[in-house]
């Protein structure tokens, strides 16, 4: 292992020069992971989960993390990770379709006790029937865990969202778990361009005296650090301090605007933002639009594009702003339950400019041809509706 | 013990509850004290709102008094009627979810060992039979198979108290309970047994009518976990909410069963951590 030199995050995220690289999205994990300065990470084996976590193993024999070890299942992964996590220690995992929901129990766990967790989910189906291919769906369970989440289009945005993932998520006025997704195997398993900061830098260590909750660890006050249970107790107080609790937990999100913004340079991006034909997507279907946009504009037609960068929180106001003067908006995923369409609906006025769809689910990729024919055939209804047919 | 969780910061001595006062002025920390010594400080429970004559409480009560260094010990715990009484114990303790209390203790632990290399943590898991023989068994075996460092207590009342006496691996067979309407149908889980298969270096079985036994035990586990491998201690605290006795049937309740012979005091110490346990002998002798 090569000697490693604490770094300002500022630098290590946005000042030192990068150099390019081209790896899998797996690799751009380990190499986020390798720069994090993690004390500790857990595993537990699935597709297409598995290659990031040998890899960030491969860390644990070279030195640049602490600890390591393949545990029994997900429940008992998030678990461990929470408990490592209330002792004080930098932690990262990841996990995949199926374990996040053998794991779900957990995720409001971390976000009530205001852990700074990362962790990344290379989304895949859930069965039945069983399904190894991409698609996230798991992630509009997770809607209301309380943890952040960020989505990635590719191996540059996985990398720097699970390193800048850290940084947001230790924010004293955060102190939120981060999950950073991507759709499986689409940006896990292909090799890209990923401009990569100097491997001899590595982020400040976490200082859990930063933490708005005292650590576990019988050195932080106070020793005893409640006077009654919050538990089964029907009551005037322990209903408010419950609820004011959970309402802090939402505040906390609220304040992660800010350094968000910061750190990804907005919740969404924008491209074309004067065309009256808006697309609205996040991860890889980003990457699909883009492509539906250059057939769209081969065809003499001006269409928009819209990513999501941040999903909780959800960009609702610069949302708005952005599709303000759309007359169309078109949202197309990976999954057959359309979150992110009604997400976008219940943030918008006058939904009805609002079509979820296309929706891919099963594994296949999406053909950009299918945006394309989406928005055609909306235009086309739009039209006869003008008309009064 | 002037470690600062124990002080209280100038200008706030007023503001905090009285029992805490009297927590930093008497509370055990540091001072090496055991069952004997129950009366004569500041114990680590305040009052808790368990039934009377609750078997739980005796155990925990004990349990916490014979910790060799509460001062540098964390307490892991898990839903059910424990839960309810370690909001106000005077550790850091953990409460998260049913069942997962032995992989959370694994993650503390590590992290621990990892940010106090030269200091002693004791991670302690204190929770119910539901939690520990049913729910959570998968992943209390496999701490004791990674030989974790950690001591594992299990409070054994037979059922499941918190949710209304429901049936447990740890029930008896036979016995009517709810969700075993005509009794249960398989016999009570031999987790000592299991324990040792799954390589603990210490198992004991005991129970609060024995506090030196069951002092005695918790330490020899809390030390030998610290070096040796994972420790294993199953406490019979029976219910008498549940079980339908009156509470101060509780101790002879656990006499009788010994009489008997449904349940037996057991001890079994592997050859590694009887060595220790020797050296710490020796020590002491110099
Ligand atoms: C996942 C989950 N399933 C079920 C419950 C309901 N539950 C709470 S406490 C409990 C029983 C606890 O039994 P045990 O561990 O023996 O503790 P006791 O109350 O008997 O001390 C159950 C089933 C829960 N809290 N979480
Ligand atoms: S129900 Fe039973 S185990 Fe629970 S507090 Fe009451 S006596 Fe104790
Ligand atoms: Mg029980």
């Amino acid at each position: 292992m090569s000697r490693q030199q604490i770094a300002d995050p500022q630098h290590l995220l946005f000042e030192a020069p990068r150099h390019q690289s081209f790896i899998t999205g797996s690799e751009a994990v380990a190499e986020a992971v390798k720069r994090a300065n993690v004390d500790m990470a857990i595993a537990y084996p699935i597709t297409p989960q598995s290659e990031s976590m040998h890899l960030v193993g491969e860390l644990y024999e070279q030195g640049y993390i602490k600890d390591f070890y393949r545990a029994e299942n997900e429940f008992a992964v998030m678990a461990a990770i929470h408990g490592a996590s209330l002792g004080g220690g930098r932690v990262f995992t990841a996990t995949s379709g199926p374990g996040t929901l053998r794991a779900m129990e957990m995720f409001p766990v971390w976000a009530g006790a205001r852990q700074p967790i990362v962790c990344a989910f290379m989304c895949r189906g859930v069965s039945l029937p069983p399904s190894i291919q991409p698609e996230n769906i798991e992630m509009g369970m997770l809607l209301d865990t309380g943890m952040l989440m960020l989505h990635a289009e590719d191996g540059q945005d996985f990398h720097d969202m699970i390193l800048k993932g850290f940084v947001v998520a230790e924010q004293p006025d955060v102190h939120l778990p981060v999950g950073v997704f991507v759709d499986g195997f689409f940006a896990t398993h292909t090799k890209d361009r990923v401009m990569l900061p100097p491997a001899d830098l590595k982020l400040p260590p976490y200082d859990p005296r930063s933490a708005p909750v005292p650590t576990f660890d019988m050195e932080t006050p106070p020793m005893r650090v409640t006077r009654d249970p919050l538990l089964n107790k029907s009551n005037f107080i322990s209903g408010s301090a419950n609820a004011s609790w959970h309402q802090e937990i939402l505040a906390a999100a609220e304040r992660s605007r800010r350094h968000l913004r910061k750190c990804l340079g907005g919740l969404l991006e924008v491209q074309n933002p004067g065309a009256k034909i808006m697309i609205v997507a996040s991860g890889t279907a980003v990457s699909q639009s883009r492509e539906a946009l250059r057939l769209l504009r081969a065809e003499g037609m001006e269409v928009g594009l819209i990513k999501i960068k941040s999903i909780r929180p959800f960009p609702e106001a610069e949302l708005a702003e952005a599709t303000d003067h759309a007359d169309l908006i078109v949202v197309p995923e990976f999954n057959a339950g359309g979150w992110l369409g009604r997400e976008v609906k219940a943030a918008l006025d006058n939904n009805r400019r609002v079509i979820s769809a296309p929706r891919i689910f099963g594994g296949m990729s999406m053909p950009p041809g299918l945006i394309v024919e989406t928005i055609k055939g909306a235009m086309g209804t739009k039209k006869r509706t003008a008309a009064g047919v | 013990m002037n470690k600062p969780i124990f002080q209280i910061s100038p200008g706030f001595e007023e503001i905090m509850p009285p029992e805490y006062r009297d927590l930093v002025a008497n509370g055990p920390y540091g001072k090496g004290f055991g069952v004997g010594d129950l009366g004569a400080y500041k114990e680590l429970v305040e009052e808790h709102p368990l039934c009377a004559g609750c078997g739980l409480a005796l155990s925990i009560r004990l349990a916490l008094a014979s910790l060799p260094n509460p001062e540098d010990t964390v307490v892991v715990g898990s839903t059910g009627c424990s839960s309810l009484v370690f909001p106000q114990v005077a550790l850091h303790n953990i409460h998260s979810l049913f069942g997962n209390q032995n992989a959370v203790a694994s993650g503390l632990k590590r992290a621990l060992k990892l940010r106090f290399p030269d200091k002693e943590k004791d991670v302690v898991v204190i929770a119910g039979d539901g939690a520990t023989a049913d729910i959570g068994l998968d992943m209390v075996m496999q701490s004791w198979f990674r030989r974790e460092r950690i001591t594992t207590i299990m409070l054994d009342n037979e059922a499941y108290a918190n949710t209304g006496g429901q049936e447990s691996g740890m029930s008896r067979q036979g016995t009517v309970l709810n969700m075993a309407p005509t009794g249960k149908k398989f016999p009570k889980a031999s987790i000592p047994e299991v324990a040792q298969a799954a390589g603990c270096a210490y198992v004991a079985a005991t129970s609060p009518a024995h506090p030196k036994k069951l002092e005695k035990a918790v330490r020899r586990a809390v030390l030998i976990a610290r070096e040796v491998g994972p420790t294993y201690i199953q406490l019979l605290s029976p219910c008498p909410t549940n079980y339908k006795f009156k509470p101060h049937e509780t101790i002879p309740l656990i006499k009788q069963r010994e009489k008997e012979g449904t349940f037996q005091n057991q001890e079994y110490i592997s050859e590694e951590a009887q060595r220790f346990l020797d050296s710490l002998e020796e020590a002491r002798k110099k």
